[in-house]
């Protein structure tokens, strides 16, 4: 088993500070679906650009740190026997016909750090 | 047959079976390649001494593995440093259904997690054995680039887990048709090739060809492979005449049927017979008979135009692309004359994916010139010309611009 990151790219995140339970119905669900089948390790969900700070060099700025259409809108780690497995996990987030998309780089290492 | 002859001849047909059981020992790219080229050096030896063997794929797979296993015995260390490839256990009671990984190997080869420069490179490398220097040579980069192409794809094999394994029968229909794409690819690449360096680039068409009957005996179910070979057939067939003795590029109507290799022609009919019946055609498998069905025909003016229009609106369902559309215009105005055609090619002129297509305007020349409007023909010709990319091409035109001129009246000459 290897360990991937699906990075969910977006127009923006869902996850308003003030979104409702049904406005992220679909996300949740998605999110439920990984962990019952036992694949995913971890999962954030991000919230929208206007909340992102860059920073670059010495400058501060408002905003992603790409200025782009699309944003990384929440990551999820999930665990696989290969790339085609992980794939077949990824392309099922709803995002993906949503005019948005996912992509799928393989963990090096770390993990959730245990804090003293 | 010399030992070194044989070696060549198995070097060229065995070599992705070789590799292929070999990267089930080492789980390495790299250190199967080195085993079953250490295999063939071998061989060069041993068969001069003791006699070319009856099965010359059998004893180089065998000393490959052999080879690789005392490798892995003998320093683990020196391995890459890369993961292990990502392998199914090999299922021994189905040793019939899959005889061996050759499918396995191109299937990780055209892996659509792989750009498509890579996945060619990787094809002509590790399934049919081609050295770095010749791929580079082919698609005219230095040596060091295309290595460097080939080793970060197979660095990301490695690290991404591509798995070295054929797609099962839910993801085929997804994966062939980027194995299809890479194989019409090499042959394009061969037969379009300018004359420079030609002696390699013939290899890639042979290449092709051969990828193209391996997958079809691999794989005898999937009709578009049947297709692509059939293409590649038609398109073979018929190289010899593509040009005159001055290499002008000479049109269909204008090359010399005699010439034409009907073995293949023949060969390709039967596999497009064959596998019509089997279920709609995908659309390698109609482009493959709309291209035989033109060259079956005993003159041009034979040529069965209603057939072939009939063909051409069964693949525009299937292949929705403004070129099929423009192509279909030369048998429309076979059976319904230039004047239908030509609103049709003024219709995808507005098609903003053609604009400066070269192909659009020489058609439309054409089509005009038939109709007796010598001035717009003129016109498009020299549209054409500005846009022609090659040699070959643009010679032709010219040559389509200065028949023309007779028509004009002396004025417009002037």
């Amino acid at each position: 088993m290897a360990q991937y990151a699906v990075l969910i790219y977006a127009g923006d995140s869902a996850h308003a500070p003030d979104a409702s339970a049904e406005e992220l119905e679909t996300h949740t669900d998605h999110a439920d679906d990984l962990a019952e089948r036992g694949s995913m390790v971890a999962a954030y969900a991000l919230t929208p650009r206007d909340m992102a700070t860059s920073v670059r060099g010495d400058t501060i700025t408002d905003g992603p740190f790409l200025d782009s259409k699309e944003v990384v809108a929440g990551f999820y780690v999930i665990e696989a026997p290969d790339l085609d497995a992980a794939l077949a996990i990824a392309r099922t987030n709803p995002v993906v016909h949503q005019g948005g998309g996912v992509e799928v780089r393989p963990v090096h290492s770390g993990g959730p750090v245990e804090r003293r | 047959m010399t030992v070194e002859a044989a070696i060549v001849a198995t070097h060229r047909r065995e070599w992705a079976r070789v590799l292929a059981a070999t990267v089930r020992v080492t789980r390495d790219l790299d250190l199967a390649e080195e085993c079953v080229q250490e295999a063939y050096a071998a061989a060069l030896e041993i068969w001069a001494r003791d006699g070319i063997p009856g099965n010359p794929a059998a004893w180089l797979s065998t000393a490959a593995r052999r080879r690789a296993i005392d490798a892995i015995r003998r320093d683990r260390a020196l391995r890459s440093r890369l993961p292990l490839l990502v392998i199914s256990p090999e299922e021994p009671s189905d040793e019939d259904s899959r005889p061996d990984g050759r499918l396995d190997l191109i299937f990780m080869c055209c892996h659509p997690a792989l750009g498509r420069a890579a996945q060619v490179a990787l094809t002509l490398r590790l399934v049919c054995g081609v050295p770095v220097a010749d791929i580079a040579r082919a698609f005219l980069v230095s040596e060091p680039t295309m290595a460097a192409r080939i080793t970060r794809a197979k660095k990301k094999i490695a690290t991404a887990r591509i798995p070295y394994r054929m797609p099962g029968p839910a993801e085929l229909p997804e994966r062939l048709p980027g194995v299809l794409a890479v194989i019409y690819l090499l042959f394009t690449t061969g037969h379009t090739a300018p004359s420079g360096g030609s002696l390699v680039r013939a290899d890639l068409v042979d290449r092709a060809m051969q990828l193209a009957r391996m997958l079809r005996e691999l794989m005898p179910g999937e009709t578009e492979i049947g297709g692509l070979h059939a293409l590649l057939l038609v398109s073979t067939a018929r190289q010899e005449t593509r040009v005159d003795e001055d290499g002008r590029l000479l049109r269909l109507k204008d090359q010399d049927r005699s010439r034409w290799d009907r073995a293949a022609l023949a060969e390709a009919h039967d596999i497009i017979v064959a596998a019509l019946p089997a279920g709609p055609p995908g659309r390698l498998l109609l482009q493959a008979a709309i291209a035989s069905l033109y060259a079956e025909a005993p003159s041009y003016e034979e040529t069965d135009w209603p057939q072939i229009l009939t063909l051409y609106d069964r693949l525009l369902p299937v292949w929705p692309s403004p070129v099929v559309r423009l192509n279909r215009t030369v048998p429309l105005a076979m059976v319904a004359g230039p004047a239908a055609a030509l609103a049709e090619v003024e219709e995808l002129e507005r098609d903003d994916r053609l604009a400066g297509y070269q192909y659009l305007p020489a058609i439309k020349a054409d089509l005009l010139s038939r109709l007796g409007r010598a001035g717009e023909a003129a016109a498009a010709y020299r549209q054409a010309f500005t846009l022609a990319s090659n040699e070959a091409e643009r010679a032709f035109l010219a040559g389509q611009l200065a028949d023309l001129t007779p028509v004009e009246g002396p004025s417009q000459r002037a």
